[in-house]
């Protein structure tokens, strides 16, 4: 009995490395730390009625960047480790096993947990608002899909303490992440927490398309939105069209793992290539589910900087849309190698090429726009410039992989992690940093600290060039991505090790924005006015933070840039002029937080093949929707006119 | 909204109905699958066939394809739905087809 117990224990924790001992005393710290605080503070009812059951689009945008920036330090120490690994040849400091886990957990974390979620964040903060509308069109599905991906977050997480990381990279291919060659729970916590963060993520993606059709300030019409709220919009319907992909192809390889199929196995008639194939339908299309709503961010940014309306505002939308309906179209470039015919890998390379012309043409929108205008230097600003630069670097290493000839010989090097950063660090990272700026004035009522938001700019901005540019030609010199140590005498030595050195610079940099946020939570400059920057769209027409109900009287659109309009037409007073009439609310609701607390028991049950567990889970979740289902009518209230009234006086609005 | 509260009060009928058929249709699926050792030819045709009432139950009852409103977006949506189904099933067999 006691052994048996031990042996579990043993399989049960990850066991065996130093590292992981001290990884699970902080967390258990951090937890004990976290309860006592909240119960000596007697905090737990303000946690549980401000936060956990919040529907309000604000807090729950604050939640998601929260939940992004400390999966941002996760998936970065992640990083730093592999990069502490290769900084010297032959190093033993991660096992080769440990390495795998720990690309497979990097890579994965910062799409699906730091990338998305930032991005949705900043989507909750800025869209409603941005569109004069009071919340998204289904506040509760919205707190649904936040909560899903927190605790998939969470579920995929306590991987690395609970049985064990996945392996098999983000990607995570058959046959390698087939259950022959990779028993154990690690991929099951792979296939399980990204299908549920992914039913959330297709919410989101219906939510704020219904919204953004539905819920308008009246007068603004489809061309007269904002670029951040277009952007939204066509993400939203890539993921409403790529998700179902990722959820079939998630799903079938689990059964193939816990119900012996043979989907992605040779055996039975199977096709591991399969997997690539479904996997890329929806990889490309997420690529550009990351990339689009930042190209809304700066133009946003850009435009409001320069002192300018955005030049080409219908190229700017219509290279959008084009992107959506190509970005379905080029999935192939991401194997080329696996000995496609040469027709088909002409098509896609083809494909691949056109893409980059929309991608173009949104440069030089932007370049127009900073032409002759005033270009005041914040540090969002920075962020927006310095995007322009190095993006395009990896848009023009991204046209030379596009080449299937040539991709031969920079297939899976380092050339491709280098392009694949310059993207995603360059355009995602840049631009939620950017929008973080913009928009924390809104969020907190207060303008992050521009001194210290330098310093880390361009600490991080410095490092990551020399982080990942050595990288393209140590990539061409040979070395493979995915690998855990290199020989010494191949001339790998010197580059290495400014690589790795660049990687903590970024590192110092994050730390400086750390500090940078802590500080201006305390003497950050007080945004009194709600408009910090003179800004063009109507998010700066309320105060900061914006009030519950975000506008006291919805606002009437006439042009784009309907806030710079109504300035210069002295109506900005508009939307807070007494009198004031009750406002109608969504209701709070403790549902989506138990209902996906009955996602993460059902999925830890699947991880494991625990159908005791799996089964009450999923018996919770059916019953949290039913209740849900059959109480509709009590899930508003009203805000009284006196209250309102209330609130724009606190706010200073009203003399 | 009061029109609309109103319909909000009656029970749910169309749902709830779409929901038991859905998941009627899916089970059925699976059954064939694993329960009869038809001809793959025969197995096949017969889950493409309740896939295909699958897509009518989900568009009539869940998606509101017989209301009059909004007509244009809709056409738009499924013109753009059957775009990307092209795409990936043809697009897959392409390539597939000289690498199974
Ligand atoms: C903080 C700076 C970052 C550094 C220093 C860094 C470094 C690395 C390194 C060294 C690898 C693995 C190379 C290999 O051995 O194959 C890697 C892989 C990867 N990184 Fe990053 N990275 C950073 C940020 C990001 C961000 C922000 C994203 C996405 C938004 C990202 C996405 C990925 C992905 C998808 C992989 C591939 C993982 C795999 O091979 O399965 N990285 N990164
Ligand atoms: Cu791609």
């Amino acid at each position: 009995m006691i052994e048996n117990i031990k042996s579990f224990l043993g399989s049960f924790f990850v066991t065996g490395d130093p590292m992981i001992y001290g990884a699970d005393a902080s967390i258990a710290l951090a937890s004990i730390g976290i309860v006592f605080y909240l119960t000596y503070f007697k905090k737990w009812k303000w946690l549980w009625d401000e936060w956990l059951t919040t529907v309000d689009h604000k807090k729950i945008g604050i939640m998601y960047i929260i939940a992004a920036i400390l999966m941002l330090f996760r998936g970065g120490v992640d990083a730093l480790l592999m990069r502490a690994q290769l900084i010297i040849p032959n190093n033993t400091f991660l096992t080769s096993q440990h390495y795998n886990e720990i690309f497979t957990t990097h890579g994965t974390i910062m799409i699906f947990f730091m990338a998305m979620p930032f991005i949705f964040g900043l989507m909750n903060i800025a869209v409603p608002l941005q569109i004069g509308a009071r919340d998204v069109a289904f506040p509760f599905l919205n707190a649904v899909s936040f909560w899903l991906f927190f605790l998939a977050a969470m579920l995929f997480n306590i991987s690395f303490v609970i049985g064990g990381s996945p392996d098999a990279g983000w990607t995570s291919y058959a046959p390698l992440a087939g259950l022959k060659l990779d028993p154990g729970v690690g991929e099951n916590y792979y296939l399980i927490a990204l299908q549920i963060s992914g039913i959330g993520t297709l919410a989101t993606g219906v939510n704020f398309l219904v919204t953004i059709f539905k819920m308008r300030a009246p007068g603004m019409t489809l061309f007269k939105m904002p670029m951040f709220t277009w952007s939204t919009l066509v993400t939203s319907i890539i993921v409403i069209f790529a998700f179902p992909v990722l959820t079939i192809a998630l799903a079938l390889m689990s059964i193939d793992r816990l119900f012996g199929a043979h989907f992605f196995t040779i055996e039975a008639g199977g096709s591991p290539m399969m997997w690539a194939n479904l996997f890329w339908i929806w990889g490309h299309p997420e690529v550009y589910i990351v990339l689009i709503p930042v190209l809304g961010i700066f133009s946003e940014v850009i435009s409001t900087f320069a002192h300018k309306t955005l030049f080409g505002y219908k190229a700017m939308v219509w290279s959008m849309i084009a992107i959506s309906v190509l970005s379905f179209t080029t999935w192939l470039h991401h194997f080329f190698t696996m000995g496609n015919t040469a027709m088909v890998n002409s098509f896609f390379s083809i494909s691949t090429m056109i893409i980059a012309i929309p991608t173009g043409v949104k440069i030089f929108n932007w370049l127009f726009t900073l032409n002759k205008g005033r270009i005041e230097f914040t540090t969002a600003m920075l962020w927006a410039l310095a995007f322009i630069p190095n993006f395009t670097i990896g848009g023009i290493t991204g046209v030379m992989l596009s080449l299937a000839p040539a991709d031969y010989q920079y297939h899976n090097s380092y050339f491709l992690i280098a392009h694949f950063h310059n993207v995603l660090i360059a355009g995602t990272v840049f631009g939620v940093f950017a929008g973080l700026h913009y928009w924390w004035p809104k969020m907190f009522g207060h303008i992050l600290n521009e001194r210290l938001g330098k310093w880390a700019f361009w600490v991080f901005m410095i490092s990551y060039n020399i982080c990942f540019l050595p990288m393209y030609f140590i990539g061409l010199m040979g070395m493979t991505r995915r690998m855990y140590t290199f020989p010494s005498g191949l001339g790998w030595e010197p580059l290495n090790l400014i690589i790795t050195l660049g990687a903590f610079g970024m590192g110092v940099g994050f730390l400086i924005m750390v500090w940078m946020i802590v500080y201006s939570a305390k003497y950050g400059k007080r945004d009194t006015t709600g408009d910090p920057w003179n800004g063009r769209t109507l998010e700066w027409a309320t105060s900061s933070p914006a009030p519950e109900y975000n506008f006291a009287h919805i606002p009437q659109v006439e042009t784009v840039d309907a806030f710079a309009h109504m300035k210069e037409k002295g109506t900005a007073d508009s939307i807070y002029k007494a009198p004031f009439q009750a406002i109608h609310m969504p209701n709070d609701s403790g549902i989506p937080f138990i209902l996906s607390v009955f996602f993460f028991i059902a999925g830890f049950g699947l991880v494991f093949e625990w159908y005791w567990m799996a089964i009450p889970g999923a018996i919770g979740i059916v019953v949290c929707m039913i209740l849900r289902s059959f109480k509709d009518h009590d899930d508003h209230h009203h805000i009284p006119a006196e209250e309102v009234e209330q609130t724009e006086r606190a706010a200073g609005r009203l003399s | 909204m009061s029109a609309n509260n109103h319909e909000l009060n009656k029970f749910p009928w169309k749902h709830v109905i779409g929901l038991a058929l859905s998941l009627i249709l899916t089970l059925l699926a699976l059954w064939v699958v694993v329960s009869l050792s038809l001809p793959t030819v025969a197995t096949l045709t017969i889950i493409v066939l309740l896939a295909i009432c699958q897509a009518f139950i989900q568009l009539l009852m869940f998606m509101h394809i017989n209301e009059n409103h909004g007509r244009g977006y809709r056409i738009l949506a499924i013109a753009f739905g059957f775009y990307i189904a092209a795409v990936v099933v043809y697009g897959s067999l392409w390539i597939m087809w000289f690498t199974v």
